[in-house]
């Protein structure tokens, strides 16, 4: 695991041996002019140091190429590291990279003065550009000196919290470099790892999991609750992360998941066991209910949908990462879907078709049926290497069976008479092979090998000798002519492999052959001390089984070859005569043993069974290097069984999802009326079913899934979370276009149909004019969109108007009070933009997949606590109107989102639409008038914008947490307009989880000064906990927090600016009344708040 | 899981002229193990790809007459390691215009600074051939010059800001004053042909290779006339999956200059039409000492278009000592240490079929040869996809420049082989 390499390490750590080495090199041929710079290298050196110690940087530039040349060709160039180091802090890059090169190889032997460079890196982390901060900590993190290990994990503690996923993916990086160093940091790593595979972006996401697999892979536990994220976010990770994702995946899901396979074959077993008492009747009903009831758990099932697509990756690896995943985990009948993927990689060099030929050969022995289809491409070419062919061999003799196998002993007939004679022995192998396993063809293939025995070449023939031995044990009934050709052949062959073979089949079937095998013995025993020691051996068996059948004509040659064998050189050859005399020649010592010599030397043997050499490998994992080698790698991490019963599914549930319960308890409660069958689909009850039985079944499972029924009146909580799975899985199909398709996923009321209509209409002509950003999505996406909403539209129109209520609640749900969750969210343009009444994502999405789906892109910043948006309210201000902007009008809107340009910043959409029929050019922002410390982002300027089009425009403003207003001049090319955005109160929040225990906490410590409150009227059809939520949210941005009290409702949120807690509570009253309470210590905003929501409620 | 520890290149001769490090040094020594297997495979194509030795694992790649060793401490997914050090050739090639040994020589300290972008601690970092050339400009004679004058360096100081964007393919700030997109789609037919003429085996896989040159973020819709046609494709990473699902269109923002856009095999019902037909007798005689070589080629099933660029190797057996032929049409060569005979034949013009005739000395005593070799035949032909995909149109969105759009068909024999 660690990074010394003990083997051939140079790690001498001082310049003498170093330079000995150099004189001398260990590999004669490579350096072969070593010695000859010995001595010119030294003057080199000095001329090196005086050119970096040059002022010019060309000199210095120069010299570092050199040196790098220098550790290109293995020369030692350590003792230059004082004047190299110096140069460590040059303004130009080059230079500086070269010297970041010379230090990574060298810091390990000159440890001293690489603690010199330190510094220069510890500036460079705190530098505001994120590419400098991320190569700053990756050479930092590879100088490989023990004493900075403490600052080594500073730096990557800070980097792993930084605001760039580039810096953070290097911390990632960093994290197996410290390991690999002191491994004594391994708690505190593991804890970073921890906040890292939270992390949501896909930059970061590969790099962590790595150094998960790396210093902690049995820490399961960490995957738990991003597993989903990890499997939604799969698609996005650069191709090598995928691979190392995969690869993980599929160890975690074999220790999460119970087997798919057990429907295939047979599941009763356990039952058995179980069910002991009850009649075989019963059994097999029961047998049968569980075959039909096993329903994969979603999120076995999300794995496999969000990995199929990866098999067309251009990157072996992947598609080889994603086959294995399938093998590994798919249910026997999808597996097939590899096949065709694995069979293209064969297109590709020979290393890659190496590699996955093996891994075929492996699978092709246990299922057969998923290459056959694809048998004639692995027929062999006279090009192919040799290795290629053999393997290609191979599968082509596991797949062989009664329909396919006359062609392909056709295809073999090719094979025997190629130039590549290693080949044809191993095609004449492969005929033996088939011709065992096949029965109908065991006659034909053995005529055909005594046909090869009159082969020219001889290493034909004697492979052919050897698999007609094999054959011949098989069924050694009716071949006696088979056995004298053979005796014939002796004559000539000279492999000593095939002449043994032959006499051992003359000895064991001497009986068939009485007049030969005599010959045979007195022909070999004259030639007994020239043959072979393999050779020999079978002389000693063969005359051995003759003494005991025709000892008669045998005795004397016997005595002979045995006397031979006393004296030989070989001391198993010795050792073996000895027994055999001792066996069957009787004398007064020799025991009761040699009564049974003939039953010793002539029992029946078993016939060999010709396997396939691939037949072992099977307990490695596929695609690994130790499958390939076939024997266990350093650090193989075992592919564990599936478990018995499956471990709790519910840990693998975002916090957000786990209130979701609660919430849907609480919704059931007050929507009695609705009976809840009608919402959900059939497949959805059957699940219901599957997690009825499986909760019955397992004994440790179900305790706490009886629990939550306990909680919740009806069985709502189990079908909330079945539902949650199958939602979840179609969403995740759309998870790449996630991004952009939300906006038009909104389906349910016509009107707001109509909106995301509009809203996707109007981004699609942005998308289409815009030029900086990835605005490509937005396109594919449009037509998908119209489409989904026609799909859910009608059939689940009910489903979404309560499963949107779920999710509505859900999202902000409720936190576990010590647990931080990171939440990057994602600050795309094309963030999926909700409106009030319907929560469109998510509606059909699974409350806890929103978190996850929601953080998919690369952009972010870590806005710790803050968790989504629940509403974006469609409501558009108006900015400029058209007549005042000679065509140009302007409406603003906030996204509720944190803001890209920075945290600060309340975020602004701005659509600017041209209604004249002139194209109006180069809009942009001008003068500013802002109050003091107020901050505005700009908009980039807009080009052109066409008539009749319009473009969405994001802005960043920090209002200081005050509602004034921003006032600033919109210009185009020929005008400028004088607006102003002022925002709502509510707008100035960003919504805060927490849980009612903190919530009241916090409150606690408001009260007096801090808190403002007022009896408000409520309209009665506003009391119920929906419309109140809903309500409250359309009016400023709050976050929900999960109540225990039906009477009162707590939101909470922090001010943009200062993140200064504001907490809402609303408790009803009786007689239509209720309180409104809010504690914040900006008693201005608060007391603003409170004015904006005391309204909202007694409005009908 | 710890990936690549160090690499080592590797000559035909068995120089290590390049060795580079991520993580401690291992000694060069280790390579020995790996020309042991070398001596022991023959044939450089033999050796096989994973060695494993006391300490470390070796697997290796070889491109273009050179080893790619890799040094590997622990498990890790052969393939992956593979498919990165031909990625890392890619590079090379794609940097130097060959991945050759003079090249890699020649430009040592920009192959460090690949090396360097490409591997963080073993692991990949930067793979995508956009991102490395806004990292290190590859090295033109204009900008050696330039550089030896104003002391400017191969060092891009611009960010490569691809790097952090979801489009990681693209390099930002692409200006083109002629802005242009090629598509070129290439059918290679795979076949074995038996003796009698009737095809063993048969089947079309097919790429398009692009070569994109637009400004800004132009965003593509390629469709085709007949996608069915597609069997199994495998995509370039810019590629829009969803919408290939549903739409059968490949939609993509295209990396920055050339490459390829997808590969793809035609579904195996469609029968191959076979472009060529080979007459051949090849004989031996017992005893003799000599054979008979007659070969002619013609065209079949060309759909009207002229067959060019035919060229035929053959591996002919050991014992064959030297051939006496002559060739109606183009020029032939054989080599007497590889056996290797190559006729470069040119078009075929069906009036008059080439034909290549003679004699064939083998080695005196030697027994006669018992197969005949296989004819490995190369051909090109203009203008035609043998599948009959067909490319429906290209469209843009988001630049507003009109930009020059070209499509090229061109079938080619792939592993095109006669058996005889």
């Amino acid at each position: 695991m660690s990074g010394n390499g003990i083997g051939y390490g140079e790690q001498g750590g001082e310049v003498a041996p170093e330079l000995a080495q150099e004189a001398a090199p260990t590999t004669a041929p490579s350096v072969p002019a070593a010695f000859g710079l010995f001595s010119s290298d030294t003057k080199k050196n000095e001329d090196l140091k005086q050119m970096l110690e040059s002022s010019k940087d060309s000199a210095k530039l120069d010299a570092m190429k050199r040196i790098v040349g220098m550790i290109a060709k293995g020369k030692n160039a350590s003792e230059l590291f004082p004047a190299v180091v110096k140069n460590v802090a040059s303004k130009n890059i080059e230079i500086k990279k070269l010297v970041y090169v010379y230090l990574m190889r060298y810091a390990e032997e000159q440890q001293d003065l690489a603690l010199l460079s330190i510094s220069t890196f510890q500036r460079a982390l705190k530098d505001p550009n994120q590419l400098i901060r991320a190569s700053a900590l990756r050479v930092l993190s590879s100088i490989r000196v023990p004493i900075i290990v403490p600052i080594m994990m500073l730096a990557i503690k800070e980097a792993s919290s930084d605001l760039s996923p580039y810096v953070r993916k290097n911390a990632a990086h960093a994290i197996q470099k410290l390991y690999s160093l002191d491994p004594e940091q391994k708690e505190m790593l593991i804890e970073v790892i921890e906040k890292l595979l939270r992390d949501r972006s896909t930059l970061v996401a590969g790099s962590v999991v790595m150094a998960f697999e790396e210093v902690c892979p049995d820490r399961i536990d960490l995957i738990h609750k991003n597993y989903r994220k990890l499997c939604n976010l799969l698609v996005d990770v650069e191709e090598w992360g995928q691979v190392v994702i995969i690869h993980m995946l599929t160890r975690y899901a074999r220790t999460q998941f119970v087997s798919p396979w057990k429907t295939d074959e047979d599941v009763g077993d356990e039952y058995n066991e179980n069910n002991f008492y009850e009649s075989d009747e019963e059994q097999k009903e029961k047998d049968r209910k569980v075959k039909k009831t096993y329903t994969m758990d979603p999120d076995h099932r999300l794995l496999l949908r969000n990995t199929k697509p990866l098999l067309q990756s251009r990157n072996a690896a992947v598609v080889m990462a994603v086959a294995q995943l399938y093998w590994h985990l798919a249910p026997k009948s999808e597996a097939g879907i590899i096949s065709k993927s694995l069979v293209r990689l064969l297109r590709s060099n020979r290393e890659v078709q190496y590699i996955v030929l093996q891994n075929i050969a492996t699978m092709s022995i246990q299922r057969k049926g998923m290459f056959e289809p694809y048998l004639k491409s692995f027929y062999v070419r006279s090009t192919d290497p040799t290795m290629i062919k053999t393997l290609k061999l191979e599968i082509m003799t596991n797949l062989a069976n009664e329909a396919n196998i006359s062609t392909l002993l056709r295809e073999f007939q090719t094979y025997v008479k190629s130039q590549d004679k290693q080949f044809a022995a191993a095609t004449i192998q492969a005929i033996g092979r088939c011709a065992t396993n096949i029965s109908e063809v065991t006659d034909t293939c053995l005529n055909g090998l005594v046909c090869l025995l009159s082969n020219r070449d001889e290493i034909v023939v004697a492979e052919s000798v050897v698999v007609i031995k094999k054959l011949l044990q098989t069924q050694p009934a009716h071949h006696g002519e088979i056995i004298k050709h053979m005796a014939k052949l002796l004559d000539n062959i000279t492999v000593p492999v095939a002449r043994a073979s032959i006499l051992w089949l003359i000895g064991e079937y001497c009986e068939r052959v009485p007049k030969i095998a005599p010959d045979v013995l007195r022909k070999t025993a004259k030639s007994f001390t020239n043959e072979d020691d393999l050779v020999k051996l079978q002389i000693l068996n063969l005359g051995a089984k003759l003494y005991l059948t025709n000892s008669k004509q045998t005795k004397l040659l016997t005595q002979y070859v045995l006397n031979l064998g006393k004296y030989d050189q070989s001391y198993d050859i010795r050792d073996r005569t000895r027994f055999i005399r001792q066996l069957i020649v009787p004398n007064e010592k020799s025991g009761a043993l040699s009564k049974y010599a003939k039953k010793i030397f002539l029992a029946q043997k078993p016939a060999p069974l010709l396997e396939s050499p691939f037949k072992d490998r099977d307990h490695f994992q596929l695609g690994t290097l130790s499958h390939t080698l076939n024997s266990r790698a350093t650090g193989y991490l075992e592919l564990s069984d599936w478990p018995e019963v499956a471990p709790d599914p519910a840990v693998r549930n975002v916090e957000v999802a786990e209130s979701a319960k609660e919430w849907t308890a609480i919704l059931s409660k007050t929507k009695k009326e609705k009976p809840t069958e009608k919402f959900y689909s059939e497949s959805e009850e059957e699940e219901e079913d599957s997690a009825s039985t499986s909760a019955t079944e397992s004994e440790s499972g179900s305790e706490s899934e009886k629990e939550r029924k306990e909680e919740s009146s009806s069985n709502e909580s189990s079908e909330s979370s079945s539902s949650t799975g199958v939602s979840s899985d179609s969403e995740s199909e759309e998870s790449t276009e996630k991004k952009t398709s939300g906006a038009a996923e909104e389906s349910d009321s016509e009107d707001i149909k109509k909106k995301a209509k509009e809203i996707s209409k109007s981004r699609s002509t942005f998308s289409s004019s815009d030029t900086e950003s990835s605005s490509s999505e937005e396109s594919s996406s449009n037509s998908k969109s119209e489409s989904d909403s026609n799909n859910d539209s009608d059939t689940e129109k009910s489903r979404n108007a309560t499963s949107s209520k779920k999710g509505e609640k859900t999202v902000q749900g409720r936190k576990a009070p010590n647990k931080q969750d990171v939440f990057l969210l994602d600050l795309d343009d094309f963030y999926p933009v909700t409106t009030p009444v319907a929560v469109p994502a998510a509606a059909i999405l699974s409350p806890s997949l929103t978190a996850d789906l929601e953080g998919l892109s690369l952009s972010g910043s870590p806005v710790i606590d803050v968790t989504t948006q629940v509403f974006v309210p469609t409501k558009m201000h108006e900015m400029l109107h058209r007549m005042t902007g000679k065509g140009l009008s302007a409406h603003y809107q906030f996204s509720r989102q944190p803001c890209i340009f920075g945290d600060r910043m309340v975020s602004v959409q701005v659509t600017l639409t041209n209604t004249s029929d002139q194209k109006i050019e180069n809009i942009h922002i001008g003068e500013k008038k802002l109050p003091p410390g107020m901050r505005m982002h700009e908009f980039n300027p807009i080009e052109c914008l066409e008539p009749e089009r319009s473009v969405t425009v994001s802005m960043g403003i920090d209002f200081c947490d005050s509602t004034q207003t921003a006032s600033f001049q919109l210009c185009t090319k020929d005008d400028h307009f004088n607006v102003n955005i002022q925002p709502p109160v509510g707008e100035l929040l960003l919504p805060v989880t927490m849980s009612e225990k903190d919530f009241k906490k916090e409150q606690g410590m408001l009260t007096g000064m801090n808190e403002t409150s007022a009896t408000i009227d409520v309209a009665p059809q506003n009391s119920t906990s929906r419309v109140i939520t809903e309500r409250l949210m359309k009016a400023a941005n709050l976050g929900v927090v999960p109540s225990g009290q039906d009477k009162i409702h707590r939101f909470a949120a922090k001010t943009v600016h200062s993140g200064s807690l504001m907490l809402v509570t609303v408790e009803l009253k009786e007689s239509s009344t209720a309180q409104l309470i809010i504690n914040t210590e900006k008693t201005v905003i608060g007391s603003v708040l409170l004015r904006e929501l005391k309204p909202v409620l007694s409005q009908g | 899981m710890k990936m690549i520890h160090s690499l080592f290149l590797i000559n035909c001769s068995g120089d290590i002229f390049l060795e580079k490090h991520w993580k401690s040094v291992v000694s060069q020594s280790v390579c020995d193990y790996f020309f042991e297997a070398q001596e022991k495979a023959i044939d450089v194509e033999n050796v096989p790809p994973v060695i494993s030795t006391p300490h470390h694992y070796l697997i290796s790649i070889y491109r273009d007459k050179i080893f790619f060793v890799s040094v590997i401490q622990t498990e890790v997914p052969p393939l992956f390691v593979i498919e990165f050090l031909h990625r890392v050739a890619d590079t090379f090639q794609d940097y130097f215009g060959e991945c050759s040994e003079t090249a890699i020589k020649d430009n040592v300290v920009i192959v460090y600074e690949l090396l360097e972008e490409m591997l963080d601690n073993g692991f990949p970092l930067a793979t995508e051939s956009n991102i490395l050339k806004e990292l290190i400009k590859p090295p033109t004679i204009l900008r050696s010059v330039v550089n030896s004058i104003t002391g400017s360096s191969n060092v891009g100081d611009t960010l490569p800001t691809g790097q952090l964007s979801n489009i990681p393919w693209r390099r930002a700030g692409v200006k083109y004053t002629n802005n242009e997109a090629y598509f070129d789609v290439i059918e290679e037919i795979d076949a074995i042909i038996d003796k009698s003429g009737s095809t063993v085996f048969a089947e079309i896989q097919g790429v398009i290779d692009s070569c994109i040159k637009l400004s800004g973020m132009p965003d593509l819709s390629l469709s085709f006339m007949n996608p069915r046609l597609l069997d199994d494709v495998s995509f370039h990473p810019c590629i829009r999956f969803k919408r290939w699902e549903s739409e059968r269109v490949l939609s993509f923002i295209p990396p920055d200059g050339n490459f390829r856009l997808i590969s793809y095999r035609v579904s195996s019902q469609n029968l191959v039409a076979i472009p060529v037909y080979v007459k051949h007798l090849i004989s031996f005689k017992e005893n003799s000492s000599s054979g008979r070589f007659d070969v002619t080629i013609g065209p079949k099933q060309n759909m009207g278009k002229t067959v060019e660029g035919v060229v035929m190797t053959v591996h002919m057996p050991k014992a064959v000592l030297n051939m006496n032929l002559t060739a109606t049409q183009g020029s032939y060569t054989f080599d007497p240490v590889t056996k290797v005979l190559a006729w470069d034949v040119g078009k075929i013009t069906p009036q008059k079929l080439p034909n290549l005739k003679g004699i064939v000395n083998l080695q005196s005593g030697a027994p006669k040869p018992e197969e005949n070799p296989s004819l490995n035949i190369q051909f090109k032909i203009q203008q035609l996809a043998i599948s009959g995909l067909k490319v429906n149109r290209l469209d843009m969105y988001g630049e507003k420049y009109k930009p020059f759009k070209g499509v090229k068909y061109i079938t080619k024999a792939g592993k095109f082989q006669v058996r005889t």
